[in-house]
């Protein structure tokens, strides 16, 4: 099997002028496994007979503290249960971190939050793991607790070093400015909420071999999480992971324990084992998306033209490292959204605290970045008594204005003024301006706002080494297509995706192509299906094995059947010499495999361009960059703080779509999501530190009833990517959670109608309560 | 006196002797009966994943009603035809729902898309004309989706469920409800299960009390959207229950000049149809209370019976004047419903004493009523504050007022000083009513919570009164609120 890389010069290389599979919006793949019951996730594959149950236990109301000792026989006495296990039982490294080496798989002599799994109960069913789990003791010396972003700063708790971006004099442009602002706000986290809790099954095998079926953004890192965990060589370890029920960031890291957990009982006991947390367990357990507080400061001239910028991100990490250092650098490079700041300073500051640690989440520390960019435009407009979107366009990156914080050029500033003209025209923004303003001087008590936010995503991991990927591709002498490639299914139609992709660039129809589970047995050593990434990596991985296996087989036919390679084409599952003669695929296969040609290829991608030295703040983090704006309207009850979004707007830049209904599927899906993030969806600690919000009575994602009916989503008119990705789309999973800033401005917005050039105290989520509190702060006068 | 229970599923009758008191319909479907279309999402009735059909026959009509599998007892389905999202396309072909859904791309992960589409079946058979976006979004919003923002999802309902029924289930209606005319004997149900643990599932009071007496310490379980948790999030072990649900006499409605009496076992969704057309703002409390799930379970009774400081039809009771009947063995007692709150956690009710019956009174010539529910996310969600006005006027004058509120105290409560205050207020003078909204300081010390603080809570009580008063003077509800508006007409689809 040969492993080559290709150009992308090459890759790119389309069929040509035919009419193909992508680009067309084909149902997902699973569309009607989905809707009858049939599609199989980790907790309906058939137990084989003799199968465990799992549950992790925890004490209940430790915070931070000292493991003294574990009273485990009312837990060990409930009918069912074979086993507890605690750190003490691990054959390898307690560890399932992503790299630091600081996520111990069960907690060996500290608890450093509450929720941490101190021991795992064995039981012949789930139940009665769960019930044996609930009556494990452990009693714990408490040790002192910092909670809040507040707390670690008042202790200096940094759990990573500070980082920062800086140009220019920024503090005293600032000062020298004819305007200035200051302004601090927090931003909640958000819980990931996937339908599909956390789940892993273990299957032992001999040798010590163990394979695992896990819900899981990337096998590779729960197969190596468990071969340390078992002390075993990684190629004794097989994942598998078909498809998750949802995942968003939530199943990138945080996958690992449970996978491991499963693993570790099966190999102590050589039966199979299930792992599958119940929801209360899951929110508790599992981390969350950072919550920030952000002081900013600015200078502006009269026309709301920034001079100097200075932002200062401090966000609440938790106890471990987990993927922190990423997302807090993901917030700095999200902290200018899609303006020019032509002097400033991003600064950022990683805490520690006695929670659980925040993780991966669909925007990855952008999304608190580019609040905090519209927040800013939004407090710069208030004070000069300007409608905000005229303060947007005045700071839009544009010709010569162009170059980030981090010293990328934003290339294409045109698109994103276009775009934003555009939804500005098809929404009719200026006269809704006007309406809103007509309806809050008749209304006393209801206020309605508008706004209107860009969105400027980077596309690729900053981690530049992770932009690679792997896919296996067969063909079998029926003409039938094996695919296979590092990605994960987790709803968003990335194999659906890649097989359009595979049917075009082998010639078959889409009924051809098997889509098969990502399998680290088959593609070795991938990146996590996150960072949006997964269809340009995987894609163009699958594109390159294809262009292989064509290769092979074009040059046989050329000699086999002596004509010219190049006018040989494969289309709808036929081979065409010269425009004349035809044969089937199959044909073609079999006559391929008699010549002892091979028909199976193994496609290596990375991506090209990118380069970013994270010490030296050189080079060019990111591929390209996703546009998208939206325009949303609310309406603000100010004598409780209720609201409702009456109308959402959006236009998105996909670059050419390989699958528009999945695409728009993504951008709907994002912005009721990141709608979700700013409003109804609060993360509530006790005092003590204890988390509150552990399930979906006391959680509120957004339901039906909060989608508005006037919920507008259209795709940019794109050119195509002027980077050269697979179909020259552009990648669409995270970017569209960030269009929804535009209701917590236009809330902002509503509130600010009360007194105008006062500043709403708004935090995110803005609650019903933290809305009412911004009324009744701007009611008093008081303004930030 | 039957042993066992019976059911309906697939056109087959399953009947089963050996059901746990606490085994779920989730835990049977997937577990014994190992159909996993069906999916758990949270174990508490609050995601929608695990929605099942339950047909029932009701007044005589074959009806679809959504369930939350999770927290139903298996022993609850007795006599009813379960469906679950396998039993839609077992011919081969996709229903029409699920045609639709695969049409507008309406599932992504695909995880809650049979809960979504189970959901959607009983909606599929209701006579629904003229059914709109709202309504399909209320009838949806205890179905949690993360991925599609849930717009394909209303689409494909829109598409399809507009019109009369047309599938197999319809096809087969006549022979369904002759078979479950056949299982609902009307016998009481005892299975006894190991050690001293047994499942009753009683067919008239008589028989309850009488049980009851019996077993002091045995649980009741009304719609279990609550006792669910106990057994799913507490892990309690129940080893005696006594299920509601089949008690013919504790569902009924009686309607009459003076009021209407409504049976402890009549669920939030039979007690919507009946309360709202004595005030719009009882049908959007009730539309908002749970899901439709939940209203589908969940009982008035059981409401009130649990003693929740946040249950959302106490408090509108209580402004209505309710007064509920108790029943201890043969002997029944009447108190106003406020009385029966005495503190967090304490009822007055005896041991072995069951409520059977509310009684809520007409609202008179001159009574206006309004009723709010603040909450962080509108629908399906617990209240923060729950607050129900009952005024009674002479011209614009309060001459008496009903003011009860939830989520402010360890109870459900009436605000005392409150109305002592209004009386002689004028709805048209806004300073007449100042005292009265000052008045409920003395009234209410609300909690801090992970809902809300105890700030918002009481200053959100008294934008509720002062929001009521503005409306009873003459406030046009699209210039007070954000939604619920009383203008809206009024539809019966929750």
């Amino acid at each position: 099997m040969l492993h080559k890389t290709h150009s992308t010069q090459e890759a790119m290389a389309l069929t040509g002028g035919r009419e193909t599979v992508s680009g067309k919006a084909l149902p997902h793949d699973s569309a009607v496994k989905h809707v009858s019951g049939h599609a199989t996730y980790v907790d309906d594959v058939r137990e084989p007979e003799g199968t465990l149950h799992l549950a992790p236990a925890f004490a209940r109301n430790c915070v931070h503290g000292r493991i003294l000792s574990l009273d485990l026989d009312a837990a060990l006495a409930v009918p069912g249960v074979l086993d507890i296990l605690t750190a003490k039982d691990i054959p390898g490294i307690n560890d399932c971190s992503p790299s630091m080496g600081d996520d111990p798989v069960l907690a060996d002599e500290i608890i450093h939050f509450h929720g941490q799994v101190v021991c795992l109960v064995l039981a012949e069913t789930r139940e009665a793991a769960r019930r044996a789990a609930s009556r494990v003791s452990i009693e714990v010396e408490d040790l002192p607790a910092a909670l809040t972003v507040d707390d670690a700063l008042a202790n200096n708790a940094s759990l990573l070093p500070d980082y920062q971006f800086e140009r220019g004099d920024p503090s005293a442009t600032i000062k020298a400015s004819a305007h200035q602002v200051e302004s601090r706000f927090y931003i909640g986290g958000q819980e990931h909420f996937y339908l599909e809790g956390q789940v892993a099954m273990a299957l032992p095998g001999e040798d010590g071999d163990m394979t695992v079926l896990s819900s899981t953004q990337h096998p590779s890192e729960v197969q190596h999480s468990v071969a340390k965990v078992l002390n075993t060589i990684e190629a004794a370890i097989t994942v598998e992971v078909r498809r998750m029920g949802g995942a968003f960031g939530g199943k990138e890291s945080q996958a690992n324990q449970w996978a491991a957990l499963a693993a570790l009982a099966a190999h102590k006991t050589g039966r199979p084992c299930k792992l599958r947390l119940d929801r209360d367990d899951d929110m508790i357990m599992t981390g969350k998306r950072h919550d920030f507080r952000v002081d900013l400061a600015a200078g502006f001239d009269e026309n709301g033209k920034l001079t100097a910028t200075e932002l200062q991100f401090a966000s609440r990490c938790g106890y471990s490292a987990d993927l922190s250092l990423g997302i807090n650098d993901r917030t700095m490079f999200h902290a200018d959204n899609c303006y020019y700041y032509p002097q400033t300073t991003i600064r950022s500051k990683r805490l520690r605290t006695n929670t659980v640690s925040n993780t991966a989440f669909r925007g990855f520390g952008g999304p608190q970045g580019m609040l905090a960019a519209e927040r800013l435009m939004d407090t710069v407009a208030i004070t000069l008594g300007k409608d905000p979107l005229d303060v947007r366009y005045a700071n839009l990156y544009s010709a010569g204005r162009d170059l980030t914080p981090y010293g990328m050029v934003v290339e294409e500033h045109a698109l994103l003024k276009d775009l934003m003209e555009t939804l500005e025209a098809d929404c009719a923004y200026r006269t809704r301006r006007e309406e809103v303003a007509a309806f809050n001087g008749e209304n006393r008590f209801l206020k309605k706002g508008l706004a209107l936010t860009p969105v400027k995503f980077g596309i690729s991991f900053t981690l530049t080494h992770l932009n690679q990927a792997g896919a296996l591709v067969h063909l079998y002498r029926d003409g039938s297509v094996h695919l296979n490639h590092g990605g994960t299914e987790m709803g968003q139609g990335l194999y659906q995706k890649v097989a359009q992709i595979a049917a075009d660039e082998m010639g078959v129809s889409l009924d051809k192509v098997k889509i098969t589970a990502a399998n680290t047995s088959k593609v070795p050593n991938t990146s996590p299906t996150a960072a949006s990434s997964g269809t340009d990596l995987n894609g163009m991985a699958v594109v390159l094995a294809c262009r292989e296996i064509k290769g092979r087989m074009l040059a046989f036919a050329a000699r086999h059947y002596d004509v010219v390679e190049t006018e040989i084409h494969l289309e709808d599952n036929r081979v065409y010499f010269e425009g004349q003669n035809s044969m089937s695929v199959a044909d073609l296969a079999r006559a391929a495999y008699s010549g002892r040609v091979s028909l199976s290829a193994a496609g290596y991608y990375a991506t090209p361009k990118i380069n970013w030295e994270r010490e030296t703040q050189k080079g060019r983090p990111f591929f390209y960059f996703a546009y998208g704006a939206a325009c949303a309207e609310v309406t603000v009850d100010t004598l409780t703080g209720e609201n409702r979004v009456d109308r959402v707007d959006v236009i998105h830049d996909v670059g050419r779509s390989i699958n528009p209904a999945i695409d728009i599927g993504q951008i709907e899906g994002g912005f009721v999501q990141g709608m979700g993030w700013l409003t109804t969806e609060e993360l509530c600690w006790d005092k003590q530190g204890r988390f509150r919000t552990h399930a979906p009575s006391t959680y509120k994602i957004p339901t039906a009833t909060d989608v508005p009916e006037a919920f507008h989503v259209k795709l940019y008119e794109s050119k195509g990517n002027p980077e050269e990705t697979v179909f020259n789309s552009k990648a669409v999973g995270e970017p569209p959670l960030m269009l929804p800033i535009s209701v917590h401005c236009a809330i902002n917005d509503a509130i600010s109608s009360l007194k105008p050039g006062f500043i709403p105290r708004l935090n995110a989520p803005a609650t019903p309560e933290a809305i009412l509190s911004a009324v009744h702060e701007i009611r008093r006068g008081v303004g930030s | 006196m039957r042993h066992n229970i019976r059911f309906l599923w697939s056109g087959q009758v399953i009947e089963l002797k050996d059901v746990g008191p606490t085994e779920t319909l989730l835990d049977y479907i997937r577990l014994r009966a190992r159909q996993t279309g069906t999916k758990e999402g949270c174990g508490e009735g609050d995601c929608g994943a695990c929605t099942v059909a339950l047909g029932r026959l009701r007044d005589g009509q074959l009806v679809y009603e959504p369930v939350n599998s999770c927290i139903l007892l298996l022993a609850q389905i007795d006599g009813c035809e379960l469906v679950t999202i396998e039993d839609l396309s077992r011919d081969g072909t996709l229903h029409p729902i699920q045609k639709a859904f695969v049409d507008v791309h309406a599932s992504q992960c695909g995880f809650c898309t049979p809960g979504f589409i189970m959901n959607l079946f009983t909606l599929y058979h209701r006579d629904t004309p003229g059914l709109d976006h709202q309504d399909v979004a209320t009838w949806l919003a205890g179905n949690l989706c993360r991925c599609t923002g849930y717009r394909p999802i209303v689409e494909a309902a829109l598409e399809t469920c507009r019109d009369a029924a047309n599938d197999a289930f319809s096809a087969r209606a006549s022979k369904t409800i002759a078979a479950l005319e056949d299982l609902n004997d009307g016998d009481d149900i005892f299975i006894r299960s190991k050690d001293t643990g047994f499942t009753v599932s009683p067919s008239t009071i008589a028989s309850l009390c009488a049980v009851y007496l019996q077993h002091p310490d045995a649980t009741l379980v009304s719609g279990a959207t609550d006792v669910g948790l106990w057994i799913t999030k507490h892990m309690k072990e129940l080893p005696k229950v006594i299920l509601l649900n089949r008690i013919a006499d504790m569902q009924e409605i009686k309607e009459s000049p003076i009021g209407t009496h409504i049976g402890a076992g009549v669920t939030f969704a039979q007690a919507a149809t009946v309360l709202a057309k004595q005030d719009p703002d009882l049908g959007e409390v009730l539309r908002r209370l749970g899901s439709v799930q939940v209203r589908a379970s969940g009982t008035i009774g059981g409401n009130i019976a649990n003693g929740s400081p946040i249950g959302d039809s106490p408090p509108l009771l209580i402004a209505l004047g309710a007064r509920i009947t108790l029943r201890l063995g043969r002997v029944e007692r009447e108190l106003p419903l406020e009385d029966f709150f005495i503190d967090y956690g304490k009822q007055d009710i005896a041991e072995s004493e069951v409520l059977t019956g509310i009684f809520v009174p007409r609202l008179d010539a001159n009574q206006v009523f309004r009723a709010y529910k603040v909450s962080k996310r509108f629908d399906q969600d617990i209240s923060a504050v729950m607050a129900a006005f009952r005024f009674s006027l002479v011209k614009d004058r309060v001459v008496d007022a009903r003011i009860a509120y939830g989520g402010m105290a360890g109870t459900p409560k009436r605000a005392a000083h409150c109305e002592t205050a209004l009386i002689g207020a004028s709805i048209s003078n806004e300073t007449s009513w100042q005292s009265a909204v000052t008045a409920l300081e003395s009234d209410f010390t609300p909690l801090t919570d992970m809902r809300a603080s105890n700030t918002y809570r009481m200053d959100v009580a008294k934008a509720l009164l002062t929001k009521a008063l503005l409306e009873v003077g003459g406030s046009t509800t699209t210039q007070t609120r954000v939604t619920g508006h009383r203008e809206r007409e009024v539809r019966d689809v929750a």
